[in-house]
């Protein structure tokens, strides 16, 4: 288990003050002006050697990201975005850092603008968290009047402005390209890609997306250097993360571990084990919606890190472990998912468009026991022809969890449509 | 509440005007289009205030691409794209209900049930005596405190069919919404029971 | 240049092109709906998927996607095909199977593609997605659960027409393209929505359950509603004119129509001269083509020819003009006029009355001073080009006159000709914009030449173009916008008073005994006098033929072999698509009948030998003669004294763009469209 030491987000759990005066007390805004008196290559740098990867669920390395970034301006602006629209059902890390930790989050904006030569920051905060970005509008303004934003922010020499803006309800704004689009004043629409931020971003300037876990941990990471975080977790896999589990445990809570952490170990030592133990373990979702389900012979033994989840067709994701125990009709928990993912799409693009609500609908009918095992055949082509055909990763992140149920339950799955007749077909004109 | 009839008119009033000034300084000149979800917010909190019922009638959404200097079609478009703006009026108290997996696994359904039997009203229903609007939400983000009731900006957690409808009925008894958070007194995302981090023991280490 | 390999041919395509538009070099044909090359790039119908070497094994959007240079496309692999079936599937499961009552049957690119990509049964059991009707106006109808959601409707009314007012609301599959609030569309140019639907979710409201594509023969036509000499196709059955479409030219119209030209078709076919009429005793009367030319003939004999006058319309062909010119030179008159609005003004050279700078030339331009016009009225096809200059950016316009929403922004810098005289001086604040523009050009609405310092403000206008650096060698910045489709191509047969030689105005008011109206009805009809003998020569039943003594039946544009000039001096030709209804016949035949019938028969009895005569006679029209734009070298000034410019401010040409002429006046759809946009004189004229 992780020493407590070792925990980037010593008020996780809100029992400290979250105001300016507690924060420095746990060693935020200790000697920013050194950190960024280093220089943008050496930070960067130090976050690549950290091995970083962005903690909003894609894992892109954090420092590799910083350095597309332009070094010389051609005479726009550049930015940075930082990703508070925590929308991945199961998900509920970054409202912790919101609320308690603001000032790790502030900082590490000032740091991470300062690194990819952006001297203003927006953070894209979702709407439903009206109390969190109450909250941390006002550490924003204490920052303000401390010096620590504004101009030489922090004493450092470096004007950094940041600036809170909400979303309205939009889960796809979590899109780091639909969440530029929202920023402008539009639908929270996916651009296609290329051109990617770092060339084209918000108002067209170069523009970089990092989730708020990233960014509030990075002030950590620089004052305590690059080995200690890559020491922690295992190899390409480095540092903590906190995880959110929810679900049929005991003890729903977030938490932080490090990466590669045993799932059984998470749930068992943390949450409290699964309600009715272990054994009454029946499916767990390990990295938010969209990743494939897993079946409790593939949780006895796995690993929570990027690579261990992928290796199994899966994902960490958000880090966002949803619980099912042995009670739970799994087939209704990833139709619910199904209905989420159909209630989220931009309807942009004509396979999200129109395959999530199919999907929807045909899961509509398993979970009904009104499918045949041919529509079963059906529900998962047009999973393929989904993902993968549409402009951004909703696609994918709708198709998967169906795709992953199939492979976890498959013969439950088909258990359901023994005794269905379906009723005799109407001939109708081609599709 | 319902039959609340478009109105004719709208205009940002004193309250209004200062977060309006104030929001659309924040983005560079030219791109004060950004601050649309916002004027939005502002003016649906403000019909809010002056009717018990927070919706954007349309009049106020063209205000708000006037202000902004965009066609009002591109208003019209941010404003059924997201969910949190009511296109029609509401009741007093809007019960968000999320129902996502997480929330289901840890029984929205009771939580779904306890509110349609205190307000009388289904999802996308308003209450007859114009208290209580019922509407379904996707995954608030409160996932280790499921099931969440969202009322109007604030979050109960950890509810149960029985706390749900005691609130409830406080807030038919005239009473004022309680602070939100967890329902049973559990300190924001930490175990129930059983804490094995950040054990105030431990202290503020380093 | 990049070079790129699709399905085995190798082109070489410019950096920054698409892998769509390489394919397109290569003569690869991609399927695509949201796709189209005069508007933004979309890339969500997903229907022009192909697979790109060397890149992650999934299917790119090929609209989208910038070459590189050795890139190897494939767009016919397996992946691809079921790619591009799967999206048809989807597209398909949501839109109902109407084609039998849809009227986009057989022009339907879903329809098209469904042949290629289609199954030929459905897979799709749950409910289909149906949405309320909406209305968007006369001339736009909506089956919108037809709708595929490409968005070019949105895109073309935000990005050409300059009108933001379709947008997509909602999300998902309840996303629902549309106004939101109930409106008629207001852009001029709303009907090429239409054309860019590549389903039927938006059809031809007038034209709904008219006929199928296939039932129609096409004929190569040029728009005379406006002087932009928009190409069009008219598509007619038996002898019906159905519908007008646009036809492509990049030069001109690109591939867009304005809604007049479009949809006054229906005034076609109504009151309609199809038969000679002698007034006697006052009143009309039918009568043959013998009584009428006897009638005219007797008349035009009785007075001398000084006595005698000719005024053309707006929507003359360049033959029927220069017949009934050459057909008064033989009867002795000098009188004859094309300017019905009673403008006079030098029109010595060419340039003095062209829109020199050429519409395609307007994309050059980086400062636009418009003078008494409103582009938008009076050529909307024209302005949408001025809009497309705009968004490129760099470019500033101003406006002197009424102001109007023109779709970009032109600040208004004065309402009359005091503005011009603030800029001559240089002492006005747009000078400086001027002063540094590297291709500054000038807009003079012909309306302004109509007022009675017509010469002086064009006079005018040209010392502003050679003051402003507008006429050099590699650029001519003089522009006079018509609207009317005739008039550049009389100017440029002359036909204008001869030496001695009466004006419209001096015309009119018993000026002469004899006036000889051909398809002018825009002139003020009451100002002819009580005891002038007219004869109207025409289409329609409008202001003209109420007054006239005799009525000859004309050909409307569709109706006969015609040549046009249009405003930029661009000489074109339309086609004879149906016969005029009833005993009407082409123009230049009634005059070359009559001048036999009077002993002075024309030197011409066929087409060939009328338009040889015509290229022989103004070279500009002989076939070889191609169009090109004129340096403004020539740099000697219009006729015209500057002082005597007067204070009066500019007004609007058209009091509303639908109805406009005779064509559009008998327009059901025109009225409906006015209606629609002015409640008030709705209730009035209803």
């Amino acid at each position: 288990m992780l020493n407590d030491f070792d925990r980037i987000y010593k008020n996780l759990y809100g029992q400290m003050d979250w105001r300016l005066e507690s924060a420095r007390a746990r060693g935020d805004w200790e000697g920013t002006a050194e950190i960024l008196a280093k220089g943008r290559d050496v930070i960067v740098e130090e976050v690549k050697a950290s091995g970083m990867r962005g903690r909003g669920g894609a894992g892109f390395p954090t420092g590799l990201k910083w350095s597309f970034m332009p070094k010389q301006s051609d005479g726009r602006p550049s930015y940075l975005v930082v990703n508070a629209d925590e929308s991945e059902p199961g998900t509920c890390k970054d409202r912790d850092i919101i609320r308690h930790e603001p000032h790790k989050l502030i900082e590490g904006c000032l740091i991470a603008g300062f690194a990819m030569g952006a001297n203003t920051g927006f953070i894209y905060i979702r709407g439903e968290y009206y109390n969190e970005a109450q909250r941390l509008q006002a550490a924003i303004d204490e920052a303000y009047a401390a010096g620590l934003l504004g101009k030489n922010a922090a004493g450092s020499g470096f004007d950094f402005e940041l600036v809170l803006h909400r979303g309205a309800g939009a889960y796809i704004c979590g899109e780091e390209s639909a969440m530029l689009e929202s920023l402008e004043g539009k639908k929270g629409m996916p651009r296609m890609k290329p051109p990617f931020p770092a060339a084209m971003g918000l108002y067209g300037c170069p523009t970089t997306v990092n989730n708020v876990e990233t960014i509030a941990g990075v002030p950590t990471i620089l004052r305590r250097g690059a080995a200690w975080f890559s020491a922690l977790g295992r190899p390409k896999n480095s540092g903590t993360k906190i995880f959110c589990i929810s679900g049929h445990v005991n003890n729903p809570c977030n938490v932080e571990e490090e990466l590669g952490v045993p799932l059984k170990d998470l749930i068992e030592k943390h949450a409290g084990g699964v309600r009715g133990g272990w054994d009454n373990l029946q499916a767990i979702i390990p990295g938010g919606a969209s990743a494939p389900v897993l079946n409790k012979e593939m949780c006895d033994t796995q690993l929570m890190d990027f690579d261990s989840l992928a290796a199994v067709k899966s994902m960490m994701g958000s880090g966002a472990i949803i619980v099912m125990d042995k009670s739970t009709d799994v087939v209704k928990a990833i139709w619910r998912l199904s209905k989420f993912f159909k209630h989220e799409s931009c309807g942009q693009c004509t396979p999200c468009r129109e395959g999530t609500g199919w999907m929807m609908r045909m899961m509509d009918r398993v979970v009904q026991n009104k499918a045949s095992l041919a529509d079963i055949g059906l529900l998962e082509q047009v999973t393929t022809q989904v993902a993968g055909h549409t402009i951004c990763a909703f696609g994918e992140a709708a198709s998967w969890p169906i795709q992953g149920m199939m492979r976890a339950f498959r013969p439950m799955v088909e258990q359901r449509t023994i005794d269905y007749q379906p009723p005799p077909a109407i001939p109708q004109a081609a599709e | 509440m319902n039959n609340q009839v478009e109105p004719q008119h709208f205009e940002f009033d004193a309250i209004a005007e200062a977060d309006v000034a104030k929001e659309i300084a924040l983005y560079p000149p030219g791109k004060q289009a950004s601050a649309v979800k916002t004027l939005l917010d502002i003016a649906q909190r403000q019909v809010g205030r002056e009717t018990g019922s927070a919706w954007v009638p349309r009049v106020a959404m063209d205000v708000v691409a006037k202000r902004l200097g965009v066609a009002p079609i591109r208003v019209y478009e941010n404003a059924t794209f997201y969910t949190m703006f009511n296109a029609k009026p509401i009741g007093k108290y809007h019960l968000q209900l999320c129902t996502t997996t997480p929330c289901w696994l840890r029984g929205s359904d009771d939580i779904v049930s306890a509110c349609k039997k205190i307000s009388g009203a289904n999802f996308g229903q308003t209450s007859a005596d114009g208290l209580f609007t019922m509407t379904e939400v996707e995954c608030l983000g409160a996932c280790v405190n499921a099931p969440i009731l969202q009322i109007n900006d604030d979050y109960y957690e950890d509810l149960n069919a029985e706390r749900t409808e005691a609130l409830l009925n406080k807030l038919k008894g005239g009473e004022a919404l309680p602070p939100p958070g967890s329902t049973i007194g559990r300190q924001a995302s930490a175990p129930i029971t059983n804490q094995t981090t950040l054990l105030p023991a431990n202290g503020p280490a380093e | 240049m990049a070079k790129v390999t699709v399905d085995g041919i190798e082109v070489e395509i410019a950096n920054g092109s698409t892998v769509l538009q390489a394919a397109e070099a290569a003569g690869v044909e991609i399927p695509r709906f949201c796709y189209h090359e005069r508007l933004s790039v979309a890339g969500n119908c997903r229907m022009c998927l192909v697979e790109i070497e060397k890149m992650p094994p999934r299917p790119q959007a090929s609209c989208a996607l910038p070459v590189s240079d050795g890139m190897v496309v494939h767009t016919d692999t397996e992946m691809v095909r079921k790619a591009r079936r799967g999206v048809m599937e989807f597209l398909l499961i949501n839109h109902p199977l109407d084609c039998p009552i849809c009227d986009q049957g057989g022009e339907c690119d879903l329809q098209d593609e469904a042949v290629s990509y289609g199954r030929d049964d459905s897979r799709y059991d749950e409910g289909k997605r149906a949405v309320a009707q909406l209305d968007w106006g006369p001339l736009v109808k909506t089956t919108m659960t037809r709708c595929i959601h490409c968005t070019r409707c949105i895109r073309f009314s935000t990005e050409v027409a300059g009108v933001s007012e379709l947008g997509a609301t909602a999300r998902g599959e309840s996303m629902q393209v549309g106004t939101y609030i109930q409106k008629a569309l207001s852009s001029e140019l709303s009907g090429n929505i239409i054309d860019l639907c590549p389903v039927g979710a938006l059809t031809s409201k007038p034209y709904a359950f008219t006929a199928r594509p296939w039932e129609l023969r096409k004929t190569d036509s040029v728009d005379v509603l406006d002087a932009v000499g928009t190409n069009i196709r008219v598509d007619a059955r038996g002898a019906e004119v159905l519908r007008i479409l646009p036809r492509m030219n990049d030069d001109v119209n690109e591939e867009w129509l304005g809604d007049k030209s479009r949809f006054a078709v229906d005034g076609l076919k109504r009151r309609r001269l199809d038969r000679p009429w002698v007034r006697e005793n006052g009143k009309l009367r039918a009568a043959s083509w013998e009584e009428a030319f006897a009638a005219i003939a007797g008349r035009m004999k009785a007075v001398t020819p000084d006595r005698l006058g000719a005024i053309t319309g707006d929507q003359c062909d360049v033959e029927s003009m220069l017949a009934l010119k050459e057909f008064f030179a033989a009867l002795g008159s000098q009188n004859l006029d094309c300017r019905q609005d009673g403008a006079v003004f030098d029109a010595s050279r060419r340039s003095f009355y062209l829109f020199n700078t050429t519409i395609a030339g307007i994309e050059e331009a980086d400062a636009l001073l418009i003078i008494g016009s409103n582009p938008r009225h009076e050529a909307p096809v024209l302005n949408a080009r001025i809009r497309k200059r705009w968004l490129a950016g760099g470019f500033a316009a101003a406006l002197i006159g009424t102001a109007h929403d023109l779709t970009y922004p032109a600040e208004q810098i004065g309402v009359g000709p005091d503005a011009i005289t603030a800029l001559l001086d240089g002492t006005h604040a747009f000078s400086a914009t001027l002063e540094a523009a590297k291709a500054p050009m000038i807009i003079l609405g012909a309306g302004v030449l109509a007022r009675p310092d017509g010469a002086a403000i064009h006079a005018a206008a040209w010392q502003l173009a050679l003051k402003y650096n507008m006429l050099s060698a590699e650029w001519h910045g003089f522009n006079v916008l018509h609207h009317a489709a005739a008039r550049t191509g009389a100017l440029d047969i002359g036909f204008l008073p001869g030496e001695g030689g009466k004006a419209t105005s001096q015309m009119l008011q018993d000026g002469v005994d004899v006036l000889w109206l051909q398809g002018a009805d825009e002139l003020d009809v009451a100002a002819i006098g009580a005891k002038t003998f007219v004869i109207y020569q025409g289409h329609h039943g409008d202001a003209g033929a109420a007054r006239a003594d005799v009525i000859l039946p004309g050909s409307a544009y569709t109706e006969k072999d015609g040549t046009y000039v249009s405003t930029e001096g661009r000489v074109q030709s339309g086609f004879l698509a149906v016969k005029a209804p009833g005993d009407a016949r082409e123009d230049w035949r009634i005059i070359r009948a009559l001048s036999a019938y009077m002993g002075h028969a024309l030197p011409y009895d066929s087409l060939q030998d009328m338009r040889a005569h015509l290229a022989a006679t103004y070279p500009l029209f002989a076939p070889a003669n191609a169009f090109r734009r004129f340096a403004g070298t020539d740099t000697a000034a219009p006729a015209g004294d500057v002082s005597a410019m007067s204070d009066a401010p500019f007004v609007p040409v058209f009091e509303t763009y639908y109805q406009t002429d005779a064509v559009s006046r008998a327009s059901p759809t025109m009225a409906a469209c006015i209606a629609a946009h002015a409640p008030v004189v709705a209730e009035a004229a209803e």
